[in-house]
């Protein structure tokens, strides 16, 4: 349904994202996972065809959504796409609707727009999706503002206003990440849900791996503005390749012993300007070598995933 | 809720129009000088002057000064003018109109061709648009009125001669008071707009409003506008005292009659009667100007109608 191929974007003469490829079908869920700063948010306003307003383009690969490339559309054709067929779920709920707005017509324009249903019709659609994303009273809810409502409800508008139309695609760029982490179940298992019953391509980024051993069938991990690796979500979990995956992994928390410490990885990403030469991840990496800090790894494939690293065929026979 | 928001707004007034009206009273009898001067004949005896003192209240306590004086404006009775030798109120009649209109038309342009200046720099953000604007907001918020007012003459009137030195007759006297006193207000409201809506266009609702696939246009009038509104609406409340108190001079310049204009005749004689009922009355319209911000921006944000009300 929709898949990016070797994805590259640029602000100004820096690149923050390049060669970054992945595909998803309809009633499928793929996880795009990595640090804060990897690139995960940038993928997703590529994808909506939003680089303009934060000032990026797209300078390579290419971004294909049922058979027709994203990246020359036209902005008008664009914006039939947009909320019509591909909707978004932002980061921050508190901060992603219109203040000024009562919740309804917030929602009811998606529907106008894109089904050129007309106020009452719409109105009647909005309160249909509300009732489905078991939202109480959803016509109540309708006639009330945004800052009236919690951060789970606005999320929940949120991701009525991506439903309206009735898209194919949904991208949830952290949809739980400023949420209670008891509201966060609850739209993790909403989303899942809506995956099958609607059959929808949901695009899921987030940091939380325990997350994406949940709800989703592939994964890319990303790591400063680059795929390190891809694959099915038990090959990814089970036999991971890449020592930035296996780290990730190392991070979900587990057990409740007193000995059991939360692991971290040591440094940060690395900002735009000054990503390393070679690998990206080699100064954090446990297992560097020379080859690393000069030469860019290619992926190695094995099956249907694949991993960026030097020591790819080595690395999950003696994990880090 | 507006209806509620509005009635204790009004409420609010009660004790702050008290307090400028202590002020507005007290002031007056610091300024040096007296009235009485101004009525005495030359060679005029010591008890002449004591019994135009008395005529006119003015040996009294005071506190009682005060109190007649609040107690006939809450009939309306403004008093006579001491040195004019007019009822007060017939002379603010006859000037507030004039007054009304200059300030009336200073606010429409500054605010109509502020806000289109501005909204243009937001959207356009061309760099030399940018730093004409730039000079230009620095030239408005800097330049007084008076200077301002002296070299539009010299140039429109005097030596292009399309408008008229000074006066008060027909459309054309306006252009140039109402150029003058729109001027600082254009600037300033141009860049309330401009920043107003660079800022709202980083909201996060912003992109999904897009993610939503509205266009550009609709985004820009129904979703950001009303955002850029808010401040600029403050800051158009707070110039309607600017635009009076910067069209005291400026009607002095141009000759014009007015509110300022008789401020500044009675400010000069000591007529104080006139010049209490001129501050007062100038002091009621920042008030109201104060009023119909609050309101408009709590009719404009649900947020501020509930914090408040």
């Amino acid at each position: 349904m929709l898949s990016v191929r070797d994805l590259g974007v640029a602000f100004g003469a820096v690149e923050p994202l390049s060669g970054v490829s992945f595909s998803v079908e309809k009633g499928e869920t793929i996880g795009i996972v990595g640090e804060s700063g990897s690139g995960k948010s940038l993928t997703a306003m590529s994808v909506m065809g939003l680089l303009p307003l934060i000032g990026g383009r797209i300078t390579g690969g290419k971004i294909v959504f049922d058979g027709q490339d994203l990246t020359d559309l036209p902005e008008r054709a664009y914006r039939k796409l947009r909320g019509g067929r591909i909707g978004l779920i932002t980061q921050n709920p508190m901060t992603s609707l219109d203040p000024l707005k009562k919740i309804g017509p917030q929602v009811d324009d998606v529907a106008r727009l894109h089904l050129g249903m007309d106020a009452t019709q719409a109105r009647a659609r909005t309160v249909e999706i509300l009732g489905t994303l078991r939202i109480p009273e959803p016509a109540l809810i309708c006639e009330r503002y945004p800052h009236q409502m919690s951060g789970g409800m606005k999320q929940r508008i949120v991701i009525a206003m991506a439903l309206a139309a009735d898209p194919d695609v949904l991208i949830a760029d952290e949809p739980t990440t400023a949420l209670d982490v008891t509201v966060q179940a609850q739209i993790i298992r909403l989303l899942d849900d809506l995956v099958k019953q609607r059959n929808l391509a949901l695009v899921l980024i987030t940091h939380d791996m325990s997350v994406v051993a949940q709800t989703c069938d592939n994964v890319v991990v990303m790591y400063a503005g680059r795929a390190v690796e891809y694959g099915p979500v038990e090959t990814i979990f089970d036999r991971p390749r890449h020592p930035y995956t296996q780290a990730l992994i190392a991070c979900i928390p587990r057990g409740l012993e007193e000995t059991a410490r939360l692991t971290g990885i040591e440094g940060t990403v690395p900002t735009v300007i000054n990503y390393p030469k070679g690998c990206p991840f080699h100064p954090r990496c446990a297992r560097a070598e020379a080859i690393c800090a000069t030469d860019p790894p290619d992926f190695s494939v094995e099956g249907d995933s694949a991993a960026a690293c030097h020591f790819a065929e080595v690395a999950h026979a003696q994990p880090a | 809720m507006i209806l509620r928001y509005t009635f204790l707004r009004l409420l609010m007034l009660i004790p702050v129009s008290f307090s400028i009206s202590v002020v507005i009273f007290m002031i007056v009898y610091l300024l040096p000088g007296d009235p009485i001067d101004n009525l005495l004949r030359v060679g005029s005896s010591p008890e002449d002057r004591a019994e135009l003192v008395a005529q006119y209240g003015l040996d009294r306590n005071l506190v009682i000064q005060y109190f007649v004086w609040i107690g006939n404006m809450f009939q309306g009775e403004f008093g006579q003018a001491i040195v004019l030798r007019r009822p007060v109120a017939d002379l603010v009649a006859q000037n507030l109109p004039y007054s009304l209109t200059l300030g009336g038309l200073a606010f429409l342009f500054s605010s109509t061709v502020g806000m289109t200046l501005g909204t243009i720099s937001a959207v356009v953000r061309h760099p030399v648009l940018d730093r004409f604007m730039r000079g230009f907001i620095l030239l408005g918020s800097t330049v007084p009125g008076f200077w301002l007012a002296l070299l539009l003459i010299l140039f429109f009137s005097v030596n292009l001669g399309w408008f008229p030195v000074s006066g008060a007759g027909g459309w054309t006297s306006l252009v140039l008071p109402v150029l003058t006193i729109g001027f600082g207000g254009v600037a300033l409201v141009a860049r309330v707009t401009r920043v107003a809506l660079l800022d709202a266009q980083r909201e996060d609702f912003v992109t999904l409003l897009h993610a939503k696939g509205l266009s550009s246009g609709t985004i820009l009038f129904r979703h950001l506008m009303p955002h850029a509104l808010l401040p600029v609406v403050t800051i158009l409340a707070l110039r309607i005292g600017w635009i009076l108190g910067g069209a005291v001079t400026v009607e002095f310049v141009f000759g014009r009659p007015g509110l300022g204009s008789l401020l500044i005749r009675a400010l000069g004689q000591r007529d104080y009667p006139v010049v209490q009922a001129c501050l007062l009355m100038l002091a009621l319209a920042v008030m109201l100007g104060t009023l119909i911000g609050d309101v408009a921006q709590a009719s404009m944000d649900p947020r501020i109608r509930e914090k408040k009300s």
